[in-house]
């Protein structure tokens, strides 16, 4: 590809089937952003009924329609929201919404490549996500209903259409979504790795990655590594529902008929989703983990603390992430023995969790902090990282889960740890590199206000439901009115849904920032956070192969902020290290 | 109303707008740039970190104090070490709670940004990486050795004297097993759950329940699917063919005579029928469009009912399967006849205190969850594959309404694996009491089928098809 490769050209080269991974992480961050608009809502209609059940809310009606008749939300169209919630912040959010803007923002943009190893799949990738978030929101809208059997579909709820309305063509849509969906993961996967290995600029030492690459590449090589599992898990299920097969079946007798099946068991299913299952929590994670890590580097004006250790963290979380996964399975009886080793290896996660908690606050210590929207969001992932992995050592005991699996505990550790840190990422993301993507600025004061009240709606919605959970209460339960033993814990439900609606209407000031500043926002600087890596090296304006001239070149890592031996407070990755100065 | 609302949405985004000018404007005469953030931006959310950690402290503590004792101390000897174990986890998550964020905001609050001032450069300290490396370290073993320690107790192997108690679930309810006089349960098969016998116990009784309802179903659709109007008038339009042929037959073509020969080849009646026959079963079938048992159906419906037709077949065969079964060998016969004395009971269970009881849960149609809180005891009922819990109980119901100053209180059992539209309310209530109370309790309930055995044998079984290999579990 030419250098000065600023060719014109049409608006749908340009716009839609682009090839340039800058238009392609645009494509893929509004992708999500629409996403996270319907799961926002589906939320907020649930949080509805459980904080005031039976209660008749008209806008449940406009939206819902005969789901809510009389503005009371109906049985099954609760578990459907409940699932499809769950499924579209998990994958289409998460980690579509997550890796797909920012891998393909920053690995060209950061290790100094003119553009993805493969401009095509990339566009495939792009491409796959959107159908497939079009059929899970078709889901929808089909007769019985979207998949309803929570966001693991077990079967055999899921693989029965007698089970429950849900589990008839929602779930078929439901399953070819997912297929879609990973393959459109594993393109832009297997390109993410190959491009960091392959097209690193000059100077571009695996040691001198900025931390976000690091995170992006361990991120890549989990989903490639998992999803396949769970494409094969997905396939078995459609085998079983269509096809007559029994991988998960046996010895059922539902609706008045004892079916055809022997031999096969549920619990298989539940070991391939969970092999995936698993990964996941950190495919997630760790992206927001890479971005904090330089938005607090960067706004701290310090060198991230132990960089190294940074690294070694993030990989020893990757290869544990892939042997805990039966902590999800302490109770369905599995051998006692099998849980305790599932017990120790994700125990073990704590111990490189605590050391990027520790090194993010020594970061912090001493450094002249700049409390931008994007700070503000990492610190409060840091925040929420710790407080939602702490509750994660209770549910790793098996001992423990038993009293509270599946309860609103779990509801309360994974949305905390895994929901507001890695949203808390995305977001900070979103703020600090919005100027590489749009060439405008995100308005500060809003940014400020988004923040605040995000984080207290955040641990407002989700901290009460820790003492929900441990009084007994299950999760997915549409109403808990039948249990006398919990009412006194119900209290809380509809303080949680208060803050629940307040957060999402919150997230409408995020809204209106972005698409405002989209178009009118003020015209951003080249480097206007005077942050080192490569990114802000390139010009405002786009353009195609990302350097206007040649590469640059990379004689240093990219935290040497306040570096004693430089007048400025920053020096990038470009400048030359002094004589008889030592790479870090 | 809808058209104010409107508006009001209409006039709200316009004045956003003009505000967003306004600031935009301002912003450019000031010069000010977003990315700079003031003094006085850095200062204010400095000391908001400081007031959110307060709130944020308080709030919790506020929830500890009134939310904080989940539930009432355990009914199970094992739950006690399983309270034991959640306080010291609970100890040690919240004081690194407070620690971290403590240090995460204060530091926040403390260095922001100010101008004349050059962040410490501070890259890596191998010693305090050590400190957070393993100090944890030390604090995870110590957590995993008491949490195994307990684990193993909760799931060491049941003594011989453990009462075995089988939970069964179904989508919505729960129906609740004892081993009768003789202490073991009989095998159950899927196949063989009827309204009597909804365990699917076997037993030569219950076989040939399973099998006379089988039968009715069988029948019933059949009739149906016999006296569906187009498929008999189908039937009709053939003979009527035939008949033709025959008379052309007669006529003394012959050629196509085999030509109706190759027609109908395989079809009913040109092998041998008379005309006679033919306009006999032509007559009967006339009759039957007249009856009013005639239905008419769509082709879709009526294929889904030869399709049920067929699986019914299929159904029906498994069963007689099982009747096949190896009546020699002893052992399997003992636990044919095991279940004859089985007791099912339904809306609660018992349990006589202190002593040890194994559950065996079993599920008819989806996974569920059998989760007893106060018990501390949880597993799933998975079909297919029975899963097992240990557990003693320790306070009575009597005691612990007494505890809970709640003459109303009860022990619950409920499902806690999503598994449908009322999900929310699959429940059993558990009866803790004395061991006097329970066996008068238990021999109240009646027995399984020993009441209503029924003399005739099975109906002879059409042995050919199908290999007599027992599809017991």
């Amino acid at each position: 590809m030419a250098a000065n490769a600023h060719h014109e050209e049409s608006f749908v080269s340009k716009y839609i089937f682009s090839h340039d991974h800058k238009m392609i992480s645009k494509q893929f961050l509004i992708t999500a952003i629409f996403m996270g608009i319907v799961a926002v809502m589906l939320s907020v209609f649930f949080r509805l009924q459980l904080g005031w059940p039976g209660q008749s809310f008209g806008i449940l009606e406009t939206f819902l329609g005969k789901w809510a008749p009389d503005g009371v939300l109906d049985r099954n169209a609760y578990l459907a929201l409940v699932t499809i919630h769950g499924t579209i912040m998990v994958f289409f959010v998460l980690t579509g919404g997550l890796s797909g803007t920012f891998s393909n923002l920053l690995i060209p943009l950061q290790i100094g490549a003119r553009d993805m190893a493969s401009g095509f799949l990339n566009m495939l990738s792009y491409w796959m996500f959107l159908a497939s978030s079009v059929i899970m929101i078709s889901s929808l809208f089909v007769e019985g209903g979207a998949a309803s059997g929570g966001w693991t579909v077990y079967p055999p709820l899921s693989a029965l259409p007698q089970a429950m309305p849900g589990s008839g063509m929602g779930m078929t849509l439901w399953l070819v979504s997912m297929v879609l969906f990973v393959a459109s993961s594993l393109l832009g996967g297997l390109n993410y790795i190959v491009t960091i290995i392959n097209l690193r600029t000059k100077g571009m030492k695996m040691t001198r990655l900025p931390l976000t690459i690091w995170a992006f590449l361990v991120t890549a090589i989990l989903g490639v590594l998992s999803f396949p599992v769970l494409v094969s898990a997905v396939v078995l299920l459609i085998m079983d529902r269509s096809m007559g097969t029994a991988f998960y079946l046996s010895d059922i007798h539902i609706a008045g008929e004892a079916l055809d099946v022997t031999g096969g068991s549920p619990i298989l299913y539940q070991h391939l989703f969970w092999f995936l299952g698993h990964p996941e929590v950190y495919i997630v994670l760790l992206p927001a983990l890479g971005i904090s890590s330089e938005i607090i580097s960067t706004n701290s004006r310090k060198p991230i603390f132990g960089y190294r250790a940074m690294i070694g963290s993030i990989l020893a979380i990757g290869f544990l992430s892939f042997i805990v996964w039966g902590h999800h399975m302490f109770v369905t009886g599995m051998n006692p023995f099998l849980g305790s080793v599932f017990v120790f290896t994700t125990l073990l996660i704590a111990i490189p969790s605590a050391v990027k908690a520790f090194n993010y606050i020594t970061t912090l210590w001493k450094g002249n902090i700049r409390l931008t929207p994007a700070m503000l969001f990492s610190i409060g992932l840091v925040s929420t990282f710790v407080t939602g992995g702490l509750t994660g050592i209770v549910l790793a005991d098996s001992a423990l889960d038993v009293n509270v699996h599946d309860t609103y505990f779990v509801v309360a550790h994974f949305h905390i740890v895994m929901g507001l840190s890695a949203i808390f990422g995305m977001l900070a993301g979103v703020y600090h590199w919005f100027p590489k993507m749009f060439g405008k600025m995100l308005n500060t004061k809003l940014g400020f206000a988004h923040f605040w009240l995000t984080l207290i709606c955040g641990y407002g919605t989700f901290f009460p439901m820790h003492f929900v959970g441990m009084a007994g209460a299950p999760r997915r339960y549409y109403e808990y009115s039948q249990f006398e033993f919990l009412d006194w814990v119900m209290d809380l439900q509809p303080i949680i849904s208060t803050f629940a609606i307040i957060g999402a209407i919150a997230q409408l000031i995020f809204l209106f920032n972005f698409f405002f500043s989209i178009f009118r926002g003020q015209v951003a600087t080249a480097n206007p956070w005077q942050a080192n890596t490569l990114e802000w090296t390139t010009p405002v304006e786009h353009v195609h192969g990302n350097w206007p001239g040649a590469l640059p070149e990379v004689h240093r890592w990219a935290y040497d902020y306040s570096n004693p031996n430089y007048e400025e407070d920053f020096v990038p990755q470009t400048v030359p290290l002094k004589a008889g100065e030592e790479d870090h | 109303m809808k058209l104010l609302i409107l508006l009001v949405v209409v006039v709200g985004v316009v004045a956003l707008a003009q505000l967003a000018r306004v600031y935009e404007l301002s912003a450019k005469l000031r010069k000010r740039r977003e990315e700079d953030i003031s003094h006085a931006d850095n200062r204010l959310n400095a000391s908001l970190f400081i007031v959110f950690m307060l709130a944020f402290y308080a709030g919790t503590i506020y929830l500890y104090t009134v939310y904080g004792d989940y539930l009432p101390a355990s009914a199970s000897e094992h739950g006690v070490g399983v309270d034991a174990l959640m306080s010291v986890n609970i100890w040690i998550i919240t004081a690194v709670f407070f620690l971290v964020n403590t240090l995460l905001f204060v530091f926040t609050a403390k260095y922001y940004y100010k101008k004349d001032r050059k962040a410490k450069f501070f890259p890596h300290d191998n010693r305090l990486e050590m400190i957070w490396t393993v100090i944890p370290s030390i604090v995870l073993a110590g957590i995993i050795i008491f949490g195994l320690r307990t684990w193993n107790d909760m799931t060491g192997e049941s003594s011989d004297e453990a009462i075995l108690i089988e939970l069964y679930s179904k989508q919505f309810d729960w129906t609740a097993r004892y081993a009768g006089a003789n202490e073991e349960f009989g095998v159950s098969n899927f196949n063989l759950i009827t309204s009597n016998n909804p365990l699917g116990i076997v037993t030569n009784e219950g076989i040939n329940e399973s099998l006379a309802e089988l039968d009715a179903k069988i029948e019933e659709l059949e009739a149906t699917v016999n006296y569906e109007r187009g498929v008999l008038v189908n039937k009709k339009t053939d003979f009527e063919k035939q008949l033709k042929h025959l008379h052309e037959h007669h006529a003394g073509h012959g050629h196509a005579d085999e030509h109706a020969e190759e027609d109908h080849g395989e079809n009913h009646g040109h092998d041998g029928l008379t005309e006679e026959q033919l306009k006999s079963e032509i007559a009967k079938i006339e009759e039957m469009l007249k009856s009013d048992k005639v239905s008419v159906l769509s082709d879709v419906a009526l294929e889904a009912k030869q399709d049920k037709l067929y699986r019914l077949k299929r159904h029906k065969q498994r069963v007689l399967d099982i009747e096949n079964f190896d009546f020699s060998d002893e052992q399997s016969l003992s636990a044919w006849e095991a279940g004859k004395d089985d007791k099912i009971v339904k809306g609660e269970f018992h349990l006589p205190i202190g002593k040890e009881v194994e559950f065996v849960f079993r599920s008819r149609d989806v996974i569920h969850s059998a989760y007893m809180p106060h018990f501390r005891t949880q597993m799933n009922c998975v079909p297919g594959v029975p899963t097992r819990f240990k557990m003693t109980p320790t306070i009575t119901t009597d005691s612990m309404r007494t505890i809970m100053d709640d003459p109303e209180f009860n022990y619950v059992l409920l499902c806690n694996k999503v598994c449908g539209s009322a999900h929310f309310n699959m429940q059993m209530k558990v009866i803790v009491e004395s061991q006097e109370d329970y066996d008068n309790w238990l021999n109240e309930q009646k027995t399984f089928f020993v009441e209503e055995v029924k003399e005739e044998e099975a109906p002879a079984a059409p042995v050919a098809e199908g290999e007599p290999t027992a599809s017991i579990n």
